[in-house]
């Protein structure tokens, strides 16, 4: 046997590691890579469009990797939300391994949007967009648990997908474990104590602090850290609280994390006022103008 | 794959009461990690090809069969982990003793190609700089390939159908600055259909995860370290 280079190595494991999918699924590359599964990019020979493959990269012996792309499978096919990718298919392989198909989402991560110059508006409207598809999916009993800009797609019109769902807990099915990501994990999961939807809010307020920039306003920091309150009950309990504070920020409204100076208060009330402000002095000085020209 | 329950690993069968058995395990443990334990001392402990090449024999004819697998315990590190720690306490004790081995002293020569791996290293895709550890699995790996491959070929000329391992050769193993071919090239080229090159492949390729499986669960000393290893060679980030 010939010697084989550091790219034939690499061209060999991926041949190993080939799922052999139905006719229907024509692979053409690799999507990406992440713990213990690999996404393939396939022509669905069908319906002529591009999909994305999910496949579990080894079956073990208990099944629970096998059983955990199951579970990830039916959790998104439940979850029917435009900030959600849809799963198309699922099944088993005949070497064990279990796969679904998804929709193919072309675009950028948070990470790499947030690594660009996109304006902070943009950024907070992608933002938004998270916390609906994340709200959307508490209301059905669905907690993400790995919440992070690597996990969220937004494609090229501003449309935003929320994405790997593989430790999600769903509704009772509460196994508790250290699951997530450093920096973005809750103490309750970095505990291995039980969790619920206020994890994913502290989620949410890390990502908040990345897309909020470098120097944030007081009043955006004071959300996110909020968000990420090492309590539960000291954060918002809600996703929607949470986007309720956002909107309130944004439309120039005071929000209930940060208590702000009077003349914080002030340029605030001026800034959300601000036409019909100028237009009232406008007309007071024109006034004043008339009666100083009516005096002489 | 099937995982079965009665079945030794190799590292297990090394402490077998049959002197055939034994002989084929101490074989194979040296048949998969010499390579990357030469290349391992040449960069990591900085030897020239001749120290390393004495040091690598010494390890695996006499130290490896002495204390090395006989006080390898699977509860507290997966084998190749404990393997390379053990030749960093066998380097660092040789560098210390200033003791550099001469050939055929009382060490039992075991046949290992140390030109072919010397060669190797020239070929090597900066390797120099490269974490060693890391270098230590990819050495591994490539070895575990190598073999995997030469499993496959004899699995196919035992089966009378060459002409799959043709295919697969042809595809994964294509020449490193060639253009991979298309099935259509493939099915051109060795007269058969583009159908029949795209099973031949599926079925390589499914009979070579197989054979991957089959030897790393040899190599490997408990069901957790098995399915970590086959986890990260066939899956994880690379």
């Amino acid at each position: 046997m010939n010697w084989i280079s550091d790219r034939g190595v690499d061209r060999l494991r991926n041949a190993a590691a080939w799922p052999e999918l139905d006719a229907r699924y024509l692979i053409t590359g690799v999507a990406g890579r992440g713990g213990m599964a690999t996404v393939y990019v396939a022509r669905d020979q069908k319906l002529d469009r591009d999909v994305a493959v999910k496949v579990v990269d080894f079956a073990d012996h208990k099944g629970s990797r096998v059983a955990r792309l199951i579970r990830e499978a039916h959790i998104l096919a439940r979850l029917d939300h435009p900030g959600i990718v849809p799963v198309h298919d699922a099944g088993v392989l005949p070497d064990g391994r279990s796969f679904y198909v998804m929709k193919l989402v072309r675009g950028r991560r948070l990470d790499e949007v947030l690594a660009g110059e996109a304006p902070r508006a943009f950024r907070l409207d992608l933002f938004t967009r998270v916390l609906d598809a994340v709200a959307f999916a508490h209301a059905h009993g669905v907690v993400h648990r790995d919440l992070k800009p690597e996990n969220i797609m937004a494609g090229a019109f501003g449309e935003v997908f929320v994405m790997d769902w593989g430790v999600a807990q769903d509704g009772a099915d509460a196994e508790p474990a250290i699951v997530g990501t450093p920096g973005f994990m809750s103490p309750e999961q970095a505990g291995a104590r039980e969790v619920d939807a206020r994890a994913d809010i502290f989620a949410l307020g890390a990502v908040l602090a990345l897309v909020a920039g470098r120097e944030p306003s007081p009043a955006l920091a004071a959300i996110a850290a909020k968000a990420q309150h090492p309590e539960p009950q000291a954060r918002y309990q809600t996703v929607e609280q949470l986007a309720a504070e956002l909107s309130r920020f944004r439309n120039q409204q005071r929000v209930s994390a940060y208590r702000e100076s009077a003349a914080e208060q002030l340029l605030r009330i001026y800034r959300r006022y601000e036409l019909p402000i100028l237009l009232l002095m406008a007309y007071v000085v024109m006034r004043l103008v008339l009666l100083v020209w009516a005096g002489v | 794959m099937s995982f079965p329950a009665t079945r030794l690993s190799v590292v297990e069968r090394t402490r077998s009461l049959d002197e055939e058995t034994r002989r084929v395990a101490w074989a194979t443990i040296i048949e998969a990690y010499w390579k990357p334990a030469y290349k391992y001392l040449r960069l990591k402990w900085s030897l020239g090809p001749d120290e390393a090449a004495d040091l690598t024999q010494e390890f695996f004819t006499t130290k490896l069969e002495n204390d090395v697998v006989e006080r390898y315990d699977p509860a507290r590190a997966r084998f190749r982990t404990y393997l390379r720690l053990c030749l960093d306490g066998f380097a660092s004790n040789a560098r210390k003793a200033e003791r550099r081995l001469k050939r055929g002293g009382d060490v039992t020569i075991v046949s290992l190609d140390f030109q072919t791996a010397e060669g190797e290293m020239a070929r090597h895709e900066g390797s120099v700089d490269a974490d060693v550890d890391e270098m230590f699995y990819q050495e591994w790996v490539r070895a575990l390939l190598e073999r995997s491959v030469a499993d496959l070929k004899q699995f196919a000329d035992a089966s009378a159908r060459p002409i799959m391992f043709e295919v697969f050769a042809r595809y994964d193993l294509a020449d490193e600055g060639g253009v991979r071919p298309t099935y259509a090239d493939l099915a051109r080229d060795l007269g058969l259909t583009a159908a029949t090159v795209t099973n031949h492949l599926a079925a390589m390729r499914r009979q070579f995860r197989q054979i991957i499986l089959t030897r790393l669960r040899d190599l490997t000393s408990s069901e957790d370290e098995f399915e970590m290893e086959a986890a990260r060679l066939l899956g994880g980030r690379r």
